[in-house]
């Protein structure tokens, strides 16, 4: 706003200046909205290249790998007593002896054509795999997603407002453990004491052992209910922590103390200017948390035996399945993609100062 | 104290009262001042700034120290100071905007009556309201017609507030000038004229007796920030006490009634700004040295440099 000051000096009459300031915004947005087809067009050229490292990154990363995936997979028993035709032949199958690039331009030309190939593992198309790993995770990263973000905002907030309070010092307390404290390992504790001493919830799986597709609603949720708990926790701390730093900063703002100064409550100016400016980095940080509770999907699945994507790409990792572990790559990173792009959209709404920015970051 | 012994006393201009001396429009409607600050003090707990890191123990730090200040129906008194002389915290005083680290003791009388810590808070926004330095002021994503409006409370009642505070802002939007439209603009989309206007209608918004201005224009050179004041001048005019708070003692001297000058925490001298026409009608020698100081007197200071900032170097002879 300074040179709002400055062209004041110039204009005897702050008005001409003001309305000339004042004016300027709305042929800014007119000049912006002719330019949004080749900024939606930047944006798909960046999603494509994005698209195009991440699989050639891993690509390279699977061939490099030590592991020789017909003896990962085929398993060292029957390895070993296997004809050398029959090695030769799963080799093939295999790829083990093509040359990366030569896999690499063999995929991706099979993908330009929307086909991403067969997963080695599981013997099934990777789009089916992965869209059936997806739609077991996905409730799971959706529930654990709001679940950080709902609770690590009010948290935060209401630490941030009663700064210095015994909530304050509890909650900053719990959120240090808590952000210091591995995932896999709370994970285990909470199967140890909620699975194995309480039995309050199962041990594992998405489903009861043995059981067929079709079970309730409610036991898919039994099943659930741990492993949300146990993934959100970990966002939790981190969100909260970054909403209290936030809140403090607001609430110690010149807008808010002028807003107390007309008679306002703590309380109310934490509701009529706090929130409406805290939207801004809840977002940014509830949309970055995307991919920390994917990364922690990986381990928590591990842990409860939960059939989602995260368990998928160890498998897929430590089996060697190219094809499999790109998929997966490429899903989570199309994932985290569309959770920025949004991101950055409902900047634009919620912030008038950042409209027509869109393209800044991704 | 405020005087309702001197109920309906008539005081001459440089004639000396409670610490202060008058000016021509100074008036003590119902016998008392608006406001008067007595015996001030803040200062603020805080670790020992001088020890080392991991010695430090608790002291308390004073800021402002047994200030006494009074503010006339129709006047304008200027707190005249050099920058980061602690200043603002008589503003956050009188407003009974204290951090939580501060230990405020002292009066404060409010049109006859003496407030508590309570009576203080209550009347933000409700008889004292403040004018700020800045568009920082403002809150950068809710439209400024709604700022102005301000908070109206919930239910029906709130709704018929909101409606009745809608109106009235439509009223100063177009009494200051500013198109209607503006109303819907946001704060980076305002000149820095136009944000100040706003900021005065906040605070005109809720009908207060007294406006505490605190630096209301930075940046300007003398003529423009005069004629910015001149807002504050009508509301003066009209009935209402303003204290000005300003490192400008040109720009006091051209708008306020009176000057109380503020030094190391307190204030040294209140005195019609009239008095400052000669040095001999200065009575103490910190306000003699900032008469020296200014320009039109040949800068004769103290310290280096001209103005209120400079005269803070000592007491000149």
């Amino acid at each position: 706003m300074a040179d709002g000051w400055i062209e004041d000096r110039g204009v005897a009459n702050g008005e001409a200046a003001g309305d000339a300031i004042a004016g300027s915004p709305h042929v800014c947005r007119a000049a912006q909205r002719s330019r949004a087809l080749p900024r939606l067009l930047g944006k798909l050229l960046r999603f494509a290249t994005l698209m195009f490292a991440v699989s050639f990154v891993t690509f390279l990363l699977v061939s490099s790998s030590p592991i020789d995936p017909v003896q990962a997979n085929v398993g060292q028993t029957a390895y070993a007593t296997m004809t050398p035709e029959r090695r030769v032949q799963l080799a093939e199958r295999w790829d083990v002896g093509t040359p990366v690039w030569e896999r690499y331009t063999a995929w991706l030309g099979d993908a330009l054509q929307g086909d991403l190939g067969e997963s080695l593992r599981f013997n099934a198309p990777v789009v089916e795999v992965v869209g059936e790993r997806f739609g077991n995770s996905v409730a799971l990263l959706a529930v654990s997603w709001l679940l950080s973000g709902v609770i690590g905002f009010a948290l935060g907030v209401a630490a941030g407002v009663t700064r210095g309070s015994l909530f304050d010092r509890v909650v900053r307390g719990w959120c240090y453990v808590l952000a210091a404290t591995p995932a896999f390992w709370l994970a285990l504790v909470a199967l140890m004491v909620f699975a194995v001493y309480l039995g309050w919830f199962p041990l594992g799986f998405s489903i009861p052992i043995g059981a067929s597709a079709e079970v309730s609603l409610a036991t898919r949720l039994h099943h659930m209910v741990l492993p949300a708990l146990v993934l959100s926790m970990t966002g939790i701390a981190n969100v909260a922590l970054h909403t209290r730093e936030k809140t403090c900063d607001v609430m110690a703002s010149p807008y808010v103390r002028l807003a107390r100064a007309r008679g306002e409550g703590t309380w109310a100016v934490a509701v009529r200017h706090g929130l409406r400016n805290l939207v801004l980095p809840a977002l940014t940080l509830q949309f970055a948390q995307v991919s920390e509770i994917f990364g922690g999907s990986v381990l928590v699945e591990q842990v409860f035996s939960y059939p989602g994507l995260g368990q998928a790409a160890v498998t897929a990792g430590l089996g060697g399945d190219a094809p499999l572990l790109v998929g997966i790559a490429l899903a989570s990173a199309a994932l985290v993609f569309a959770g920025n792009a949004l991101a950055n959209v409902l900047y634009g709404v919620v912030d008038p100062r950042m409209r027509g920015e869109l393209t800044h970051g991704a | 104290m405020a005087g309702e012994d001197h109920a309906a006393a008539r005081h001459l201009d440089a004639e000396r009262h409670h610490h202060h001396t008058h000016a021509g429009s100074s008036q003590h409607p119902g016998g008392h001042h608006l406001l008067t600050v007595e015996h001030l003090s803040v200062s603020f707990r805080m670790y020992d700034p001088a020890a080392s890191f991991f010695a430090a123990r608790h002291v308390e730090q004073p800021v402002i120290r047994d200030l006494s200040i009074s503010v006339h129906a129709g006047e304008i008194v200027a707190v005249v100071g050099a920058s980061g002389s602690g200043k603002t915290l008589l503003a956050d005083a009188i407003l009974g905007l204290n951090e939580p680290n501060a230990r405020v003791t002292g009066s404060i009388w409010f049109d006859g009556v003496r407030c508590d810590a309570r009576g203080v808070e209550r009347l933000r926004g409700h008889g004292i309201s403040l004018v700020p330095q800045s568009v920082d002021h403002l809150d950068p994503l809710m439209p400024v017609g709604e700022q102005v409006v301000g908070a109206c409370g919930h239910g029906h009642a709130g709704r018929e507030e909101r409606a009745r505070r809608r109106e009235r802002a439509r009223q100063l939007f177009a009494a200051y000038g500013l198109p209607e439209e503006t109303m819907r603009s946001y704060p980076h989309e305002l000149s820095g004229g136009m944000a100040r206007r706003v900021l005065l209608m906040c605070a005109l918004m809720d009908d207060p007796r007294v406006i505490v201005a605190d630096e209301p224009t930075p940046g300007l050179d003398l003529e423009l920030a005069a004629h910015a004041l001149d807002d504050l001048r009508t509301f003066a005019n009209a009935g209402g006490g303003v204290l000005l708070i300003t490192h400008d003692i040109e720009l006091a001297l051209h708008v306020a009634d009176r000057i109380a000058v503020f030094r190391e925490g307190t204030v040294v001298e209140e005195t019609a700004a009239a008095n400052f026409a000669s040095p001999d009608l200065l009575e103490h020698p910190f306000s003699r040295a900032l008469w020296h100081a200014m320009p039109e007197h040949g800068f004769a200071a103290v310290g280096g440099s001209a103005g209120a900032c400079a005269a803070q170097g000592g007491d000149a002879r």
